[in-house]
């Protein structure tokens, strides 16, 4: 990866969740940003576990191509669940999902969504940010690097200068491009997408990101 | 640590390819292909560019470049330079991460003073 200019960003969401952080319980967390040094490092000194797993990365695996009931191209949904997020049920304190439902395939955002809901702790917090209509399709897949309890870098995606190999042993060639916007996400929108949680609030802010904590 | 010392280190070149348990009390440079397990525990490993590793490490120092799938448990210090696509957990006493590193799977860092 290229490196990009990193742009510093309030988070109200991440200031809620900091409070947990600061907190002499270790807790167990999931990343599903791209790789940061900065989360692990913020997460790790203060005693907490942190697993990191990068599922729009891994949604780029070529094996995962398939077609859907009405014969349009999507992606194998339960392949894909058997591939990543394979971690014990009730397992995590809090999920960093960052923005990854705005960019990821419409095929996967539900059953990851349920899957997320099964992995997360009774009470375990998910973090989630959403792209307001204002952004714009043309919004830049961001990834998120943690620099203060309620302070965080936002650093674009950009095209990797050439394809590699995932995890799985297949080629990423769908990373030579960026990201691109798949929806808008209004407030019912998300709120149906996290009906099976308990609770669900909202964080309104001055650029074009909602930022949402939601409680399972 | 991560540039072969021919005299200090054991090297595993490019084109080299080996399964089964690796252990030693001297530092390795794989840049080939190892699958199995690699006891090093006093010693450093580093996995070069071109190494392809699927196997659960236990050294002093564990420094990729290349690709590492399995555990790593790092007495001292753990590092993922750029090109690293590392999968697996890593229990470490230090963690460095180069911007570009890829790695999935839990970190744990355990100093003297971390919580149990």
């Amino acid at each position: 990866m290229q490196t990009a200019q990193r742009v510093s960003r309030r988070s109200s969401g991440l200031a809620e969740l900091a409070k947990s952080f600061a907190s002499d319980e270790t807790l167990c967390v999931l990343d599903l940003g791209y790789t940061s040094a900065a989360n692990i490092r913020y997460l790790t000194e203060r005693g907490h576990k942190i697993y990191s797993e990068d599922l729009l990365i891994a949604s780029t695996d070529p094996d995962l191509a398939t077609v859907n009931e009405e014969g349009k191209p999507a992606l194998d949904s339960k392949r894909f669940l058997a591939e990543n997020l394979t971690y014990p049920a009730a397992h995590f304190d809090v999920v960093l999902c960052w923005n990854l439902a705005d960019y990821l395939d419409e095929s996967l955002v539900k059953p990851v969504v349920g899957r997320l809901w099964s992995v997360l702790k009774p009470g375990g917090v998910l973090l989630a940010f959403f792209h307001t209509r204002e952004a714009g399709p043309d919004a830049p897949c961001y990834r998120y690097h943690i620099t203060g309890a309620d302070t965080l870098e936002m650093q674009a995606i950009e095209p990797r200068r050439e394809t590699r190999r995932g995890p799985t042993g297949a080629v990423h060639t769908a990373i030579e491009s960026n990201f691109r916007l798949q929806r808008v996400f209004n407030n019912r929108h998300v709120e149906n997408l996290f009906r099976d949680f308990a609770s669900i609030k909202f964080f309104l802010s001055r650029d074009t990101i909602r930022e949402v904590l939601v409680v399972r | 640590m991560d540039t072969p010392k021919t005299a200090e280190v054991a090297h595993i070149g490019k084109s080299v390819m080996i399964k089964g348990e690796l252990s030693g009390s001297e530092d390795l440079y794989i840049d080939g292909q190892v699958e199995g397990t690699i006891e090093l525990h006093g010693n450093n490993l580093t996995v070069g560019p071109n190494g392809q590793v699927r196997a659960n490490v236990n050294a002093k120092g564990v420094v990729v470049q290349g690709k590492l799938e399995g555990n790593i448990r790092a007495s001292d210090r753990t590092e993922l330079r750029k090109s690293a696509i590392a999968t697996g957990d890593i229990i470490t006493q230090r963690m460095a991460i180069e911007e570009g590193a890829y790695f999935k799977g839990k970190v744990d860092i355990q100093r003297d003073s971390a919580k149990s």
